[in-house]
């Protein structure tokens, strides 16, 4: 989903780097320079002009310290004031993604054109394949009465020239549950109760206008301001997001001052003996499928956008769970931080009380760079726990019904399906198998086409990741039903 | 004829500042350079920490020998055809 070339993802980076940077230089008390150092006046503007940049930069810089542009009372609050405000929170802001308005550029609604290329054939497929009439010919070329239109899309279809054009609003077209909307003055709005957090429209907007509450400076507060032992839960798409080996990673993370880091491929282990149980279970039952329940937000989809699906949802919890579990056991005054791909992990962890902060990977990310850390100079640190081959191939798409087939035995068949990536095609299909049934009996959904490894929080190329992902795998050993973990 | 070598920084701070996206290359690379160009992972070269402003210069790229500042996609690629270019004149 990380969309290469694309300079709002690179902004949003640079803003990081700079907000962990002015914490750790002088608690924010010159964080209102960051717009200027990042836009400054001799420079080129990507914007109308570089004040405007400046204005969305503020805005961008809110919600990197934890606030809700929205949620805006005074304009004249500043940089320095939201930092200052951010070191004074003790739990984390509840998750939220929205839409910057300034910022938004609010998209023509999504529309199908006529462009020049018509001939205004003799045929006229689009006129007499249009359901509701809306084409008509003027002047010897087609012409779609925007007031009849549907959006059907039929004579887009149909045009023997491909001269029908479809404008899309790229966030909205993103959205798979049809979350986010327009308003009267056309910008854009997320309904929170429709939101599944998983972040489409914020890696597809064009302007860089949708931003999420981050988390960063609660982390960084707790370890350095607090005595709390601060322990990092890697998730298992961490391989190749940073050059250099996973162990040098702990080294790195340590340095910054966690106090232990875990892997959550350990709590994957975990999911996938339980899945493997539960589905054997399910089908000796006779029910004709199950769906894997460890991408939350496919799992807040089915809860929300599919209540006939939801029954068939795995009821194991996810390995973030399993690993959380295991650390706040072995030290419940700690602080757990998983540290992910996904921004819907922020929404599954204020549900989930043993873990108390999300960071991505281009979080963890900002703070190696703004700390001055190379990963692979630091030294080579081991887990405290071993992960087993099936929980570190979670991230890849196929990676989660594999593992657990490998430990279904011959008990019952299972027929695995990969549903890669959550769209609004996808969520008809899943409807679909509720309704009618299904040919296989085991599917896995994820929410990110490709995985987790191409997440909204991925720093590396999924391609890339993937193979990081499964070489790793590859050295890790095999699991068993029986395997004691932790 | 001997391939251009594209050394990209990989350094934790080249490598998050936008290094990583540069890799496309060697996914899709443009029609016209893709067969000419070998592209490598290079360890941090230390540039980031020699100049004032730091990673802010980042990322690194060398192509053959030239140096790229701030390096994007784009950049690189043009360098490349540059380079192309002088060798063909040669």
């Amino acid at each position: 989903m990380l969309i290469p070339k694309n300079n709002a993802n690179l902004m949003r980076t640079k803003i990081l780097i700079k907000l962990v940077e002015s914490y750790l230089h002088d608690k924010f008390d010159n964080a209102d320079r960051i717009p200027l150092d990042l836009r400054p006046k001799e420079g080129a503007s990507s914007r109308c002009c570089v004040y405007k940049d400046r204005a969305v930069l503020k805005y961008r810089c809110m919600a990197g310290l934890g606030h809700c542009p929205e949620e805006e009372t005074d304009e004249l609050i500043s940089l320095r004031e939201y930092g200052k405000q951010a070191l004074e929170r003790t739990h984390a802001a509840k998750n939220k993604l929205s839409v910057i308005d300034i910022a938004c550029s609010a998209c023509i609604k999504s529309q199908y054109v006529i462009t020049d290329v018509c001939r205004g054939c003799f045929a006229q497929p689009c006129r007499l394949n249009c359901p509701k009439e809306a084409i008509s010919i003027i002047n010897g070329r087609a012409h779609i009465d925007p007031e009849k239109c549907v959006n059907c899309g039929k004579c887009y279809e149909v045009c023997p020239y491909h001269s029908v054009v479809k404008i899309p609003v790229p966030c909205e077209e993103a959205c798979p549950v049809g979350a986010i909307t327009k308003d009267e003055k056309g910008k854009e709005h997320i309904d929170t109760e429709k939101c599944i957090s998983c972040g489409k429209c914020l890696a597809s907007c064009p302007f860089g206008a949708i931003v999420e509450r981050s988390q960063i400076i609660d982390v960084l507060r707790e370890i350095k301001e607090t005595d709390h032992r601060v322990v990092a839960m890697l998730a298992p798409a961490i391989l190749g997001q940073f050059p250099g080996s996973v162990n040098n990673l702990v080294g790195a993370l340590k340095q910054v001052g966690f106090s232990d880091v875990i892997e959550v491929a350990v709590g994957a282990d975990i999911t996938t003996q339980k899945e493997a149980a539960e589905f054997v279970e399910r089908m000796e039952q006779g029910q004709n499928f199950m769906t894997t329940s460890c991408c939350p937000a496919y799992f807040r989809a089915a809860q929300v956008h599919m209540p006939e699906v939801a029954p068939h949802v795995s009821s194991t919890k996810t390995p973030m769970y399993y690993t959380a579990e295991l650390v706040k056991k072995e030290d419940p005054g700690c602080i757990a931080v998983f540290v992910g791909p996904c921004l819907a992990k922020r929404a599954e962890a204020e549900y989930d009380p043993n873990v108390d902060y999300v960071l991505t990977f281009e979080e963890l990310g900002a703070i190696l760079v703004a700390s001055g850390i190379n990963v692979d100079e630091c030294p080579e640190e081991p887990f405290s726990k071993v992960s087993h081959a099936q929980g570190r191939q979670f991230p890849v798409t196929g990676g989660v019904a594999g593992a657990v087939a490998s430990l279904v035995g011959d008990k019952v068949e299972i027929r695995p399906e990969k549903i890669d990536g959550l769209t609004k095609e996808s969520i008809k299909l899943l409807k679909r198998y509720a309704a009618k049934g299904s040919e296989n009996n085991m599917l896995e959904v994820m929410c990110c086409e490709g995985g987790c490894v191409s997440g909204p929080g991925c720093i590396a190329l999924s391609k890339k990741a993937a193979r990081a992902v499964d070489a790793y795998a590859q050295t890790g050993e095999q699991l068993t039903p029986d395997t004691k973990i932790g | 004829m001997e391939k251009i070598k594209v050394k990209i920084c990989v350094g934790t701070s080249c490598f998050v500042m936008g290094a990583a996206q540069i890799q496309t290359l060697e996914f899709n690379a443009p029609a016209d350079i893709a067969d000419k160009i070998e592209i490598l992972e290079e360890r941090c070269m230390n540039l980031c920490k020699e100049l004032h402003t730091k990673y802010n210069r980042g990322p690194f790229v060398r192509v053959n020998e030239e140096l790229i500042e701030e390096a994007t996609y784009e950049k690189v690629v043009a360098k490349i055809r540059e380079v192309l270019q002088k060798q063909s004149c040669k």
